[in-house]
């Protein structure tokens, strides 16, 4: 079987720094992958170019046969890759069901979404049933917390059927309990989606993630399980002077 | 042929008080997200100020005026920026409507202190004639500009209080925790900015009456002056100054003076396909 | 519950009421045509509140749109008036022959399509250059500026074929009615009301559909909105051409109205003052919008009969005023009045709630 995602020979410069340097990442559908890697790794970069929001230097992205580059960004949504930021953005204008409801509308013809639309479509309430906001449905996004503000929108993302999720960081500054929840969330959306999820957390890492690959300097370092990555020398050394538990900083 | 030439020294001139008129108006915009509309009656501010001189000081009024107006119109913005765009910062079409309200009034009040009608200003003798189809007044405005922008540079580059403004143009946040007066900072900028503005004022009484409108001619020029260049950069300001300068001058040279605007706009539309964010940009991976 | 949903509903059956019926009883003629007047303003104030309340998107030079509507009404009636004759300004300015660009204007049903037809087709035009490529915020603001400020001028300069700094002006026939009469003026006060309430409950539709919650994200978010699969460029262009559309509309039906259309009416201080009056009703709001635009046309003839000067002054001060007290204008005023007054006679200790139904204080522009 092909792969889902295919990134080959990826680099990206700016103004003469190299974000990415040569990276070669393969992601298969129905996996679980788990991106790490010290500041400056190039993570963010990474997905930001698999997204378009970055356009590469050299190297290609290929996602299920098709070559992304130079496809707008909600073009590449449409072909069903969706993604989250690092500090959650949802509309705070809107209610927590009428964010759910918009990012669901979106493959609709604008002039549709000029009709009134009545009750809730089937993908809103199950996503509200997913992330828990089933309470929150009515009220304004501004008000929720930040974990709350996390699940929406993985729940928006979740409303779009998107064959690829890339989720950045989804549980940093989060409480424990939040950590939690937001695991059991993910494990439950990783059962039917493909997931590539950046992380810092360690602890998070060994619960929940299977495949991993460490960037480094904007290279692949290791790719491997969670164990094979841990014991690997390189790993360590990247790591070196801080302790393993609790290994890598925050932000790319 | 000569014609032809003779379009050039107009367009720079142009260009060199559209720069005069943007380098303010790039700065407060770049370094406090502020749209200052009023900053066209501190181009009338200086040109009149240079009108009132000239009972002082006869026909040398120009000479005396430029650092006159320097201050008068810096002062002018600087009242403007404590009573009220300091409120406004970071919200650019909050303080582009606030200071059209701002612009009404001094307008208006021009009208009441000066009259409607326009007053002309008596150059220097010396200014007048030219050598072949080079005018004297035309390139001292050019010179002017060509000093106010080295003044400048040496400033931003070669002075703290430079760099501090350069910092806290690029990362404001940053700037302030590391010990910068952000507030203070923004005072200068604004001070400076505006008083080029009324140097702009007087240049332009060297080619042109006066009357309580003129900055309404200029100021939308400068302000594309700003999109072309690029918020907050000199470099940018500088070329694209002297482009729509000669640009406007040519393009009414070739079809007439209806339609020279239309294909300045025209232009700069084109040019935004390829350069949208004007042509130097300060890189930031900030998701607005 | 069921009476505060009837509340909207209800209000503007009695302003249409007081607006179809009242007005027309108790005005005279000539405030009437005010009125009329105000009212098309009011149109290309609802424009103005959906591309820049809602939309996020600032345009200062409506007022291109208005004319390009205003125009061409105008040529129509000119060349109704002239009956196969040049029209007399061209006389005047020497002109022997009828310009190839008013030939079709001729017909009825072609000036009329166009009067919203082309402003619609510019703004899209424009909107797809500038939005496509991202330029947005003030950058977009300071252009619209420019292009009101190159039409003036193109205008002016073409005296032949616009008549220049006087417009059009002089018209006798409206589609068969004399314009002059009494009875065409009352009619086409009426017919300004009805288009006037038509377009307000067309753009609150739009506005409470799907469509307007996703010209709020993208007002609040337009990146966001790009990685939920929308094109913001798309959504901006269709608003920006709506509002197009209505500004050419209002122009169109100020030309009988008031009985001229002239590069004075339409430039950049023009294009502005409307902004104004938005901004001074509640740029929130469509009915704040549509508020402002009859209050400050009202303001306006008041104050300039009695003392001409006096009121730059006091419009460029009551703005500045709104902008720095009440940047949601008066109705953003009124509904946070009405607000209080709810919680108290409620729960009196309630906590404040920020009222949902409005932006607060966190306004979100963006400066490109």
């Amino acid at each position: 079987m092909s792969p889902m995602l295919e990134v080959r020979g990826l680099s990206v410069v700016f103004d003469g720094f190299r974000a990415i340097d040569g990276v070669d990442l393969t992601v298969r559908e129905g996996e679980l992958r788990f991106l790490i890697g010290p500041n400056g790794a190039g993570k963010t970069t990474l997905i930001d170019v698999i997204t378009g929001l970055t356009r590469p230097t050299t190297g290609e992205v290929v996602f299920d046969g098709r070559d992304l580059a130079g496809l707008r960004e909600h073009r590449i949504v449409r072909l069903g890759v969706g993604r989250t930021f690092q500090t959650s953005v949802v509309f705070e204008e809107l209610t927590v069901a009428e964010n759910l409801d918009l990012a669901a509308s979106f493959r609709r013809p604008l002039w549709s979404l000029a009709r009134r639309g009545r009750g809730v479509p089937d993908a809103v309430a199950e996503a509200l049933e997913t992330t828990g906001l089933k309470d929150l449905a009515g009220r304004p996004a501004g008000v929720l917390s930040h974990g709350q503000r996390q699940w929406l929108e993985i729940g928006m993302l979740l409303t779009q059927r998107p064959r690829l999720l890339l989720l950045d960081e989804p549980v940093a500054g989060m409480s424990k309990d939040e950590r939690e929840r937001t695991g059991e969330l993910l494990t439950s959306v990783a059962n039917d989606h493909t997931v590539i999820v950046i992380e810092h957390d360690m602890e998070f890492l060994r619960r929940y993630a299977s495949q991993v690959t460490v960037l480094h300097e904007g290279r692949v370092l290791v790719e491997g399980s969670v164990d094979e990555v841990r014991d690997d020398p390189r790993v360590q050394e990247v790591y070196l002077g801080r302790r393993r538990s609790d290994a890598v900083g925050t932000g790319t | 042929m000569e014609a032809f030439l003779n379009q050039l020294p107009i367009g720079l001139s142009i260009g060199a008080v559209l720069l005069l008129i943007a380098i303010g108006l790039t700065f407060t915009f770049g370094q406090m997200g502020v749209i200052n509309m009023a900053h066209g009656e501190f181009i009338m501010a200086g040109a009149y100020t240079a009108y009132l001189l000239q009972d002082l000081t006869g026909r040398t009024a120009v000479i005396v005026a430029l650092p006159v107006a320097f201050l008068v119109a810096g002062l002018m913005g600087l009242v403007l920026e404590r009573l009220a765009i300091r409120h406004f910062y970071g919200r650019p079409l909050d303080t582009l409507l606030l200071t059209w309200g701002v612009s009404l009034v001094l307008q208006q009040l021009a009208r009441d202190l000066f009259g409607a009608p326009n007053v002309q200003v008596q150059a220097p003798a010396w200014l007048q004639g030219g050598i072949a189809s080079l005018p004297y007044n035309r390139l001292f405005i050019f010179g002017l500009a060509i000093a106010t922008v080295v003044g400048v540079w040496a400033y931003m580059n070669r002075t703290g209080q430079g760099r501090r403004m350069q910092a806290v143009m690029q990362n404001r946040q940053l700037a302030a925790v590391s010990g910068i007066d952000t507030a203070r900072v923004d005072r200068r900028t604004f001070f400076i900015g505006s008083g080029l503005a009324g140097v702009a004022g007087v240049a332009l009484t060297l080619i042109g009456p006066v009357g309580p409108a003129l900055g309404t001619y200029y100021i939308v020029d400068a302000f594309l002056v700003v999109v072309a260049g690029g918020l907050g950069q000199l470099r940018g300001a500088v070329i694209a100054a002297a482009g729509l300068g000669l640009l406007n001058s040519y393009a009414e040279f070739w079809t007439d003076a209806s339609l020279a605007k239309v294909v300045v706009f025209a232009a700069v539309i084109a040019f935004l396909q390829f350069r949208p964010q004007g042509l130097f940009v300060l890189r930031s991976r900030a998701l607005t | 519950m069921n009476l505060a949903r009837l509340r909207g509903p209800g209000v503007f059956a009695a302003v249409a009421v007081a607006a179809l019926v009242v007005a027309p009883l108790l005005l005279e003629p000539f405030r009437l045509g005010l009125l009329a007047k105000y009212l098309c303003f009011a149109i290309v104030a609802l424009g103005i509140g959906l591309a820049w309340g809602q939309g996020g998107m600032l345009v200062l030079g409506q007022g291109v749109f208005f004319g390009l509507g205003g125009y061409a009404m105008g040529m129509h009636l000119k060349l109704v008036d002239a009956r196969g004759d040049l029209p007399d300004f061209m006389v005047w300015s020497g002109v022997e022959q009828l310009p190839a660009l008013w030939k079709p204007f001729a017909n009825p049903v072609f000036a009329l399509v166009m009067v919203v037809l082309g402003p619609m087709l510019i703004a899209t035009a424009l909107g797809l250059l500038v939005f496509r490529q991202r330029v947005r915020g003030a950058y977009f603001a300071i252009l619209t500026q420019a292009l009101a400020a190159a039409f003036v001028i193109l205008l002016i300069g073409q005296q032949g074929l616009t008549g220049g700094t006087n417009g059009l002006t002089n018209f006798y026939d409206l589609f068969g009615q004399d314009l002059a009469a009494d009875s065409t003026q009352r009619g086409l006060y009426v017919v300004v009301a009805v288009v006037t309430g038509l377009l307000y409950l067309g753009a609150r539709h739009l506005v409470n559909s799907r469509f307007g919650r996703l010209l709020v994200a993208i007002r609040d978010g337009e990146d966001r909105v790009r990685f939920l699969g929308y094109d913001p460029a798309l959504v901006k262009t269709v608003v920006f051409a709506l509002s197009a559309g209505m500004a050419g509309l209002a122009g169109a039906l100020f030309v009988p109205v008031v009985g001229i259309i002239s590069p004075a009416l339409l430039g950049v201080v023009p294009s502005l003052e409307l902004v104004v009056a938005v901004a001074v009703g509640g740029r929130y709001a469509l009915a704040g919008a549509v508020l402002g635009a009859v209050v400050m046309g009202y303001a306006k003839t008041t104050f300039s009969e009695q003392f001409a000067d006096g009121w730059l002054y006091l419009q460029g001060a009551l703005f500045i005023l709104v902008m720095t007290l009440a940047p949601r204008g008066i109705w953003g005023l009124a509904s946070s009045a009405r607000d209080a007054l709810a919680r108290r006679s409620k729960r009196p200790p309630a906590p404040a709630a920020p009222p949902a139904d409005v932006p607060g204080g966190r306004i979100m522009e963006e400066v490109r």
